[in-house]
């Protein structure tokens, strides 16, 4: 018997009667004797020949010649029988050769810093049978977490997971959002996540300037090395005490920043105080977020409501969370979407009023006078600016011609 | 009937043919001729119906006691015989014990070939392919999925089965393409007469409906119940008149899995959002409006559908005319806030279904004849606004299969599905891919809905709308709704999934018809290797 030192068996993805869109991979390298892929797959009669093809080829480019290759398939979406085959190749020390990444869908025209950021709906990056229909919910973004939601073990996985979902899944008009690591571990997640030209990229648990600097920079050398030269907007998540004493210093540390947002899961449990429904405990550290974020010149988006079942609880969240100066929040399920949404759109009495003061505006302008005035009261610029956003939001909710 | 095994065999090797729908189907199924479709509303039968024989109070007793010790005497008077056909009924669902009672009453009493008869089949039954390698069976013609349909489509069973919606099942035996021998009916609540009822009792189901044929029409009628009452039994939704034999046991069913405790709402948002989708093109195309009548099952997506319905009724003020069950709480939830006049119940899926046909007389028991039967005088399936079905596959066409998985496998019985296609607006609700398996094809497995019944088809990813109905079309345009051609959703899908589906493999021979509600033979099951 040799004695194959370098050589191991690796594995990834998941299989089993309740697994869904997923498959297991696991390869065991040979010394001779070619690739033999094992096969069993739910989708085998319509798909065994395609499965097969594409693991072949995969396997082929990674470099791999000889091994056992062994599939459980659960019906799993080409793009995410590449990124487990990656996966396991790489785990088991192989993959030498060019991966092979699913082809590319066009990509979406590129997303403006201060676009509508309502709702953004987090999908764990190691489950991609939530991937796919993610963007068919109508939220302004959908995040790929690699962060919270994947098991340490996993990262690696869902890294690749996410880079192919970049690819290859079509998220319609949702920003195309990514939530990176902790640094150091995040910044690993770059080299596979930046060149598939994510619109923005989370960045968890910041807690001072510098740590936006090194993410931005190692972006900004990502990009260049793979010619990508579209924005991607940056999203600091504040997590920590320290974090919200920093919030203006870190909003302004880099002009990529295009929001500023709380965690107020980690936010607490730094406080060492219990997260509440109405939010007491979080007030101040929330109020400071959207100062500094109005300060900065960004935008300020509020944390998530994590009680899925409590719709009015979630509803009288965003009602307040839009009257503390915050644009939108995060959403963990589908349904809160809706809710969301009604919450942060401009109420008719607003639109009204800003309609009126629009008029105004316009009519000063026509008359070329430099003062706006509405009846006997004179308007301030900034009251007319605020207007005039608050008529673009509304129009882009669709509550305004 | 000479239903000899050996002759069975084959006759079974009979010539196919193609029907109206370009389908090869056998011209004899298990030794009768058959008649191929004809195309929606072609096959116009003759003659007159079965009768069964007439018989005399002389025979029994005055006292009105039918009584007899158990199933295996009341079957010996019965008459069992080698070949005949015994029939059961589904409304215990999954808990019933009756029907395999029965069947093994008659195997203690030896007889073989029994063709069983069963008004659906469920995988609690699977004890049958027992009696089906003994010989006791022959062949089942009825619904069959779960241990039932593999053994089915892998060709085991000896005679081809027949697949009949519930109103084709009332057709075949009022036009006396299948004769019961003997009925074996379940019965909630019965009296010594005979008379049953199944909204009361221990293992109270709601309607009896399934039965009702049977007892008119069969040579024998046995009621076997749990729950004995004296004479009346009040109410008798199957008449004593008809009853031959009484035999009391101490369960006929599994109370748990007769009815669910409460039936849930999907979670699943992309199933919401199908259902939610159903819900807003009722209201969009006008068909929700004061008076109107619409039919879904019981499935996740049907229940949500109802649930979103019933908010835009109350948003707007609108009231429905009846409802047809399978009704569940949702829709007694319409009929108790008014929001419906009626609920015509076919059978009745969870605790507060049994509760409200139990007690409000707005909560009516109907049958298949009443409900579904193509050879009568009209039936009220096609009185029904809008019905709301699932599917397996749909093609371009709009043809669709809710009989076999797309690998020809048995999965479900066509249940009222084919009989519901008549309603006004006939929507499938499906996802647009399951297990990367699309939905939507080029050409469906088994053909089950002729496309020209079939009118839109809701998926997550968008609504198509059959071209055939441009009123539909012209109804619903300016909403905000998604609708698509149905090729365009079918080629996004079959993107997503990484081109389209190779054909599985199948043998070429038939182990079970399916019949159009006239009788007729519309596709055929193929073995699967």
């Amino acid at each position: 018997m040799t004695l194959a030192m370098e050589t191991r068996s690796g594995e990834a993805g998941h299989w089993g009667a309740e697994i869904r869109s997923d498959l297991h991979v696991r390869i065991e390298p040979r010394e001779r004797g070619g690739v033999e892929i094992d096969l069993e797959s739910r989708v085998k009669p319509y798909y065994g020949d395609s499965i097969r093809r594409q693991a072949e080829e995969v396997i082929e480019a990674l470099g791999v010649r000889h091994a056992l290759v062994q599939i459980h398939d659960e019906g799993a979406l080409p793009f995410v029988i590449a990124a487990r085959i990656e996966a396991a190749v790489r785990r088991a020390g192989l993959a030498e050769g060019t991966r092979v990444l699913p082809d590319r869908m066009a990509l979406p025209a590129a997303s403006a810093g201060d676009r509508m950021r309502r709702s953004r709906l987090y999908v764990p990056g190691s489950e991609p049978k939530y991937f796919i229909n993610a963007a068919l919910h109508g939220a302004d973004g959908v995040i790929l977490d690699l962060e919270d939601s994947v098991h340490p073990g996993e990262k690696d996985a869902a890294r690749l997971l996410v880079r192919n979902a970049l690819r290859a899944v079509d998220f319609l008009h949702c920003e195309r959002m990514v939530r990176m690591n902790q640094l150091p571990l995040g910044l690993e997640d770059l080299h596979e996540i930046v060149p598939e030209s994510p619109d923005l990229i989370l960045i968890p648990k910041v807690e001072t300037p510098d740590q936006v600097v090194e993410v931005s920079r190692r972006i900004e050398g990502v990009k260049a090395e793979y010619g990508v030269t579209r924005p991607i907007w940056l999203m600091p998540i504040l997590e920590s005490a320290l974090g919200i004493e920093n919030a203006f210093a870190i909003a302004k540390a880099s002009d990529q920043i295009a929001a500023l947002t709380i965690g107020l899961e980690d936010y607490t449990a730094d406080l060492g105080v219990v997260k509440t429904a109405g939010g007491a405990e979080s007030l101040y550290a929330r109020q400071v977020v959207a100062n500094a974020a109005h300060a900065a010149g960004v935008q300020a988006i509020d944390s998530v409501f994590g009680d899925v079942g409590d719709m009015d609880g979630l509803r009288a969240w965003g009602l307040n969370s839009r009257a503390l100066g915050f644009e939108g929040m995060g959403c963990v399920h589908p349904l809160q979407i809706a809710v969301i949404h009604e919450a942060f759109a401009p109420t008719s009495a607003e639109i009204e009023k800003a309609q009126k003061i629009v008029a105004a505006f316009n009519e000063a302008q026509e008359k070329g006078l430099g003062v706006v005035s509405l009846g006997s009261k004179m308007i301030d610029p900034p009251v007319v600016h605020r207007a005039l956003k608050l008529m673009e939001r509304a129009r882009a909710m669709g509550l305004a011609d | 009937m000479e239903r000899d095994g050996g002759l069975v065999a084959i006759l079974d090797k009979s010539a196919l043919t193609a029907n109206a729908a370009g389908r090869m189907v056998p011209e004899t199924v298990n030794g009768r001729p058959q008649a191929p479709y004809k195309g929606v509303g072609q096959h116009h039968p003759a003659g007159t119906k079965a009768s069964p024989p007439v018989r005399t109070a002389a025979d029994y007793p005055d006292d009105g006691d039918k009584r007899v010790p158990d199933l295996e005497t009341a079957l010996r008077k019965c008459g069992l015989r080698d070949g005949m056909v015994i029939s059961s009924h589904h409304h215990l669902r999954d808990g019933d014990r009756v029907a395999l009672m029965a069947l093994e009453a008659a195997a203690r009493i030896g007889v073989k070939n029994l063709m069983w008869f069963p008004s659906a089949s469920f995988p609690s039954q699977k004890g049958a392919i027992e009696l089906m390698e003994s010989g006791v069976i022959e062949h089942i013609e009825g619904s069959m999925n779960g241990p039932l349909g593999d053994y089915c489509t892998q060709g085991k069973m000896r005679g081809t089965g027949v697949l009949r919606s519930h109103g084709g099942r009332w057709q075949a035996i009022q036009d006396g393409e299948v004769h019961v021998d003997i009925a074996v009916i379940a019965a909630p609540t019965a009296d010594p007469f005979g008379n049953c009822d199944g909204s009361h009792g221990k293992s109270a189901c709601g309607s009896l409906g399934f039965a009702l044929a049977d007892s008119t029409y069969a040579d024998h009628v046995i009621a076997v119940t749990d729950s004995l009452v004296p004479f009346p039994c009040i109410p008798w939704q199957i008449q004593g008149n008809n009853v031959d034999y009484v035999v009391e046991v101490d369960s006929i069913g599994d109370p748990a899995k007769i009815v669910s405790g409460t039936t849930q709402i999907t979670r699943s948002p992309d199933r919401l959002r199908i259902a939610e989708f159903v819900a807003r093109f009722l209201r969009e195309a006008g068909i929700m409006r004061n008076g109107f009548s619409f039919q879904a099952g019981a499935g996740g997506i049907a229940l949500a559908f109802v649930s979103y319905l019933k908010q835009m009724m109350k948003q707007d003020g609108v009231k429905a005319r009846f409802v047809r069950g399978g009704s569940t709480k949702y829709l007694v939830e319409l009929l108790e806030e008014g929001l419906t006049d009626y609920i015509l119940d076919g059978q009745t899926f969870d605790l507060d279904g049994v509760r409200s046909i139990a007690n409000n007389p707005r909560h009516v028991a109907t049958s298949p004849f009443t409900s579904y039967n193509y050879h009568g005088k009209g039936n009220f399936a096609s009185l029904v606004d809008a019905v709301v079905l699932g599917a397996t596959e749909v093609d371009t066409n709009f043809n669709a299969n809710v009989v076999t998985h797309s690998d020809g496998r048995l999965l479900h019985g066509i249940g009222g599905w084919q009989n519901c296609l008549s309603a006004g607006c006939t929507i499938l609700a499906v996802p647009s891919f399951r297990d990367r398996i699309p939905v939507i094809g080029d050409e469906v497995t088994t053909l089950c809905g002729p496309g020209e019944l079939i009118d839109v088809v809701v998926t997550e990813r968008g609504i198509a709308i059959n071209p055939r109905r441009q009123d539909l079309m012209d109804a619903v345009q300016g909403s905000k709704l998604p609708i698509r051609p149905i090729q365009d959703i079918k080629k996004e899908v079959e993107r997503i999934c990484g081109g389209k589906p190779q054909q599985p493999k199948r043998g070429d021979r038939p182990v079970a018809v399916v019949k159009w509600v006239d009788g007729t033979v519309l596709d055929t099951v193929w073995q699967i290797p």
